[in-house]
């Protein structure tokens, strides 16, 4: 591209040095700009872990840290300053990927974690059988959040394929939290439709027929729900859902527990590529495994998480009523395979959506 | 500045002197009083709807509880880091867009060559660029699977998921901002003034600092301003390459972000209303520059 | 030779500052760009082109550059009868207006989106008295333009504002001395000096909207086919680690955009040339 016609300017020696003091002028900022980028991980006294997350943890893991940090105190004298990221689940998984320093993640979806190894070589394939439960310290299930008194007589799943009700969910394939809801949907359907896979999609179509708004994110789609008032019932975590009554106001809304959901297992890793390097692995191990403890446990069940621990979970039943759970394994063979079917270009909720359409 | 004073010095005593014709002037130049009132009403209207409502929510949600929850907000450890954060960038990339823009208006301005419209159209590419695909851009040169990740990563050296990335990533979207201001600016005025101090024996950066710059004062303040505020406004594409490390790599707008999230709306806004004040440092020193030079141009009829 | 040329061009200083143009967009600019299309050639000419005509992204193609350029016309409309307001007239509250007009520059992408989804929900300020008339703004294909209006406001105003002022009276007098009435010299004498800018400022306004996403994603329905934009098409695609895709929809946006201005500037360059 001849944007110079040197011959043309009137290129002295003197404007040629002009131009390399320019260069060096301009080598001299990046030099400085990247100078600024000083990494020091762990000190003798001192040690920082960097923990990437979605966005509804924030609360339970400030008070976390705190636990933790005073625990690792105690026990080996150093304090450990957890710093955190919170964002879709999706993105942060995705951000770790592309280099951010992430020490553990605790993401909403074994299928953004199975990234880390798919596609950055980041954690072993067997990362999930590494710590117990399916690493998965804390569950939570699908529920229905409705407005005050439930006008719309919202009792279960099938009372969101009636054409008088307006659904609002985020989009499964922008948000990992979304996906956990369809699969919840889908599952139900299944159960229903005894298998029939037919039927179940159509299910499942007519229940994404009546979302108005589709936001990419779940905090959004809650803000819509609740916010801009619009939808009759919001498909949500159920952490979420007790967050939303808790926060954004009491008595205006009702959980409805259907009668039968999906486990929703939120996992957690350390990266072993970058503790390894940083040298912060005993650190990020014990701050993983320390979430299995009663401490820990008892502050899961107060952020609305149901613990892992079944003796833990027993004393809060009043917060978590039982219902039947099926797992993502069970009903769809595990995250890579419903997010080959379901979630990717030209799977099942892209059929979904042009159905819709055409209609 | 002075050639202007002085035209309308003489215009005025022209209208002092035969009134008939000034009439006739100003009717034939200007509009019946209805279509003024017509026009000015439909534009009210439209900067109602579009401008100060949203200006209003924004900050009627910042003070609806009152001035000292504002304060909390606007004091959290974490805003505060965002602040600081964000002014950090700002002084990093308005001085080197500043310095660009500049040197750009001056090249395009007054020099001719091959291939102008080009340089002006990729100068005005990143206000096109999606912030979304900015973000794209960055994480494919400079994440750990893209072009530069490995070898700054053996190096290591952090671009993305930390400031000098961002750095980057706002520089690349506040690029035009300044450049697009002063290059109609300088090319309108020409460079017979430029060339008439050089021939008078000034130097270039003499010309440069008591020519040029006097005339493209208030177009660059302007310029650096609105840089300034798009600076810290930056949103999309910062999101993508910040990693959102809280008290660490969260500017201003990711910090509401974080915030509207988490139901936090008061503070939000509250933090919003800090970059909606911008607009009205703008109205200040406009109004000061505007005043100075009218002050000048009175001392120079006088 | 060196003596021909100082002739030629007496002002100094074209190595220094084209040097330093060409450096500083190289560093922020041209290698990051160029980087991002040599990603989008490593794809196949198949997979590229499947990516940019999946029926869904072309359905979002439609709203998109549809919206912008909707958005854009009212922009220019608007925008010229604002410069011109704030240019000639006196009214109380000028200043501020004149001001505000920057404001979409300066306020977050994200917090305009909710502050317009705050305004045009059906239970909002604004919005609860459109929907008495049975207009619904948000989460339509109408929230959609309405915020792309908002983003791509400054650029019709602020390129047409200094042409305006900087008009010569003289030529509007001129023209009504020699008999021609207000519209005749609004026409062949104001217009056409408006013009050039008039074409910036549009081009600036479309292109700007095109790849609008923080503000767009609140207040449009994002439902697929109807309401979604093509930047989030694109973060979908990154969403599914489906980087190539993502470039490829990108690339597409950029080329549209480059094209936009490219042929906006060249028009200006040669309207200019042409007049003198």
């Amino acid at each position: 591209m001849p944007i110079l016609p040197l011959h043309k300017t009137g290129v002295t020696t003197r404007s040629v040095s002009k131009l390399a003091a320019a260069v060096a002028i301009g080598s001299a900022v990046l030099t400085g700009v990247l100078s600024m980028s000083t990494p020091s991980y762990a000190q003798s006294n001192r040690v920082e872990l960097l923990n990437v997350s979605y966005d509804p943890t924030r609360e339970f893991y400030r008070e976390y840290n705190a636990i933790f940090a005073e625990h690792w105190q105690t026990e080996h004298d150093q304090t450990v300053n957890v710093r955190q990221s919170h964002g879709g689940s999706g993105s942060q998984g995705r951000a770790v990927i592309d280099g951010l320093d992430a020490d553990v993640v605790t993401l909403a979806l074994a299928y953004d974690v199975d990234a880390l190894h798919q596609r950055g070589e980041l954690i072993p394939e067997d990362w999930q059988s590494r710590l117990p439960n399916n690493s998965s310290p804390y569950t939570s299930t699908i529920v229905l959040l409705v407005r005050d008194g439930n006008p719309k007589n919202i009792q279960d799943w099938d009372d969101l394929v009636r054409d008088d009700v307006e659904v609002i969910t985020p989009n499964p394939k922008t948000s990992g939290g979304a996906r956990w809801n369809y699969l919840a949907l889908w599952g139900y359907g299944l159960d229903k439709f005894d298998g029939d896979e037919e039927q179940t999609y159509e299910f499942v179509r007519q229940v994404y027929e009546n979302v108005p708004v589709l936001d990419p994110a779940a905090r959004g789609a809650t803000n819509t729900f609740v916010q801009r008032r619009i939808g009759d019932v919001f498909i949500a975590w159920e952490n979420e859902a007790f967050l939303s009554v808790e926060q954004l106001g009491q008595g205006e809304y009702e959980i409805i527990v259907p009668s039968q959901s999906i486990l929703a297992e939120p996992p957690v890793t350390v990266v072993d590529a970058n503790v390894d390097r940083k040298g912060t692995r005993d650190v990020a191990e014990a701050y993983l495994e320390f979430l299995y403890t009663d401490d820990a446990q008892h502050l899961a069940a107060k952020h609305y998480y149901r613990p892992s621990n079944t003796d833990i979970l027993a004393e809060y039943s009043d917060n978590f009523p039982e219902l039947t759970l099926f797992t993502i394994d069970d009903v769809l063979g595990g995250w890579q395979h419903a997010q080959e079917t379901h979630f990717n270009d030209g799977g099942v909720f892209d059929r979904i959506l042009e159905d819709i359409n055409a209609r | 500045m002075d050639k202007g004073a002085y035209d309308v010095a003489t215009s005025s005593t022209v209208i002092d002197t035969n009134d008939t014709i000034a009439k006739r002037w100003r009717r034939a130049t200007e509009e019946p009083a209805w279509i003024r009132v017509t026009l000015i009403t439909i534009s009210l209207i439209f900067v109602a709807l579009f401008l100060l409502l949203p200006l209003s929510v924004v900050l009627y949600g910042a003070f609806e509880q009152g001035i000292s929850v504002w304060y909390d907000a606007i004091r959290d450890p974490d805003a505060m880091s965002a602040i600081r954060l964000t002014l950090l960038i700002v002084a990093i990339v308005v001085p080197l867009n500043t310095l660009f823009g500049v040197a750009a208006a001056w090249a395009i301005a007054k020099f001719e060559f091959r291939g102008k419209p080009i340089l002006i159209s990729l100068i005005d590419m990143p206000f096109a660029i999606s912030p979304v695909v900015v973000g794209l851009i960055f994480v494919i040169l400079f994440g750990s699977q893209g072009w530069l990740g490995p070898w700054l990563s053996a190096h290591d050296l952090r671009i993305i998921f930390a400031v000098p990335g961002i750095v980057i990533v706002i520089a690349f979207g506040t690029l035009p901002f300044i450049a697009r201001e002063l290059i109609p600016l300088m090319q309108q005025q020409g460079k017979e003034e430029e060339e008439a101090s050089l021939t008078l024996g000034a130097n270039g950066w003499q010309t440069f600092w008591h020519v040029t710059l006097p005339n493209i004062k208030w177009g660059l303040i302007y310029g650096v301003i609105l840089c300034n505020a798009r600076a810290m406004g930056e949103f999309g594409a910062v999101a993508v390459v910040s990693g959102r490390i809280r008290g660490e790599t969260n500017t201003m707008p990711l910090h509401i972000e974080v915030l509207y999230n988490e139901y936090m709306f008061t503070a939000a806004f509250a933090v919003s209303s800090l970059l909606t004040g911008l607009a009205l440092v703008t109205i200040a020193i406009k109004s000061v520059v505007e005043w100075q030079e009218e002050r000048q141009q009175r001392l120079a009829a006088a | 030779m060196a003596a021909t040329l100082v002739k030629r061009r007496v002002i100094p200083g074209f190595g220094l500052t084209m040097g330093f143009t060409l450096l500083y967009m190289g560093l922020v600019f041209f290698i990051p760009v160029g980087a991002f299309l040599l990603y989008t050639t490593t794809m196949s000419w198949d997979t590229f082109w499947s990516a940019i005509t999946q029926r869904q992204v072309v359905a979002s193609y439609k709203l998109s550059f549809g919206g912008s350029l909707i958005a854009a016309t009212i922009n220019l409309v608007f925008g010229a009868l604002l410069a011109w307001v704030l240019v000639r007239y006196r009214f109380p509250g000028k200043r501020l207006i004149d001001a505000l007009v920057d404001l979409p520059f300066a306020l977050p992408t994200a917090v305009a989106g909710i502050a317009l989804v705050t305004l045009y929900a059906s239970t909002g300020w604004v919005g609860q008295y459109l929907d008495v008339f049975g207009i619904r703004v948000a989460y339509t294909q109408l929230g959609v333009v309405i915020a792309l209006t908002y983003i791509g406001l400054p650029f019709v105003v602020r390129t047409v504002q200094p042409v305006l002022e900087d008009l010569e009276a003289e030529l509007e007098e001129a023209s009504a001395s020699l008999g021609a009435d207000r519209l005749t010299t609004i026409r062949r004498v104001i217009f056409p000096a408006l013009f050039p800018a008039l074409l910036t400022g549009y081009a600036l306004a479309f292109a700007r909207a095109l790849g609008e996403y923080g503000s767009v994603v609140f207040i449009s329905g994002n439902i697929p086919f109807r309401t979604e934009i093509t930047p989030l098409l694109i973060v979908a695609k990154t969403e599914q680690y489906d980087y190539h895709g993502a470039a490829a929809i990108g690339t597409v946006m950029l080329v549209a955009a480059f094209m936009m201005l490219l042929l906006i500037n060249g028009l200006q360059w040669w309207t200019s040339r042409r007049h003198g």
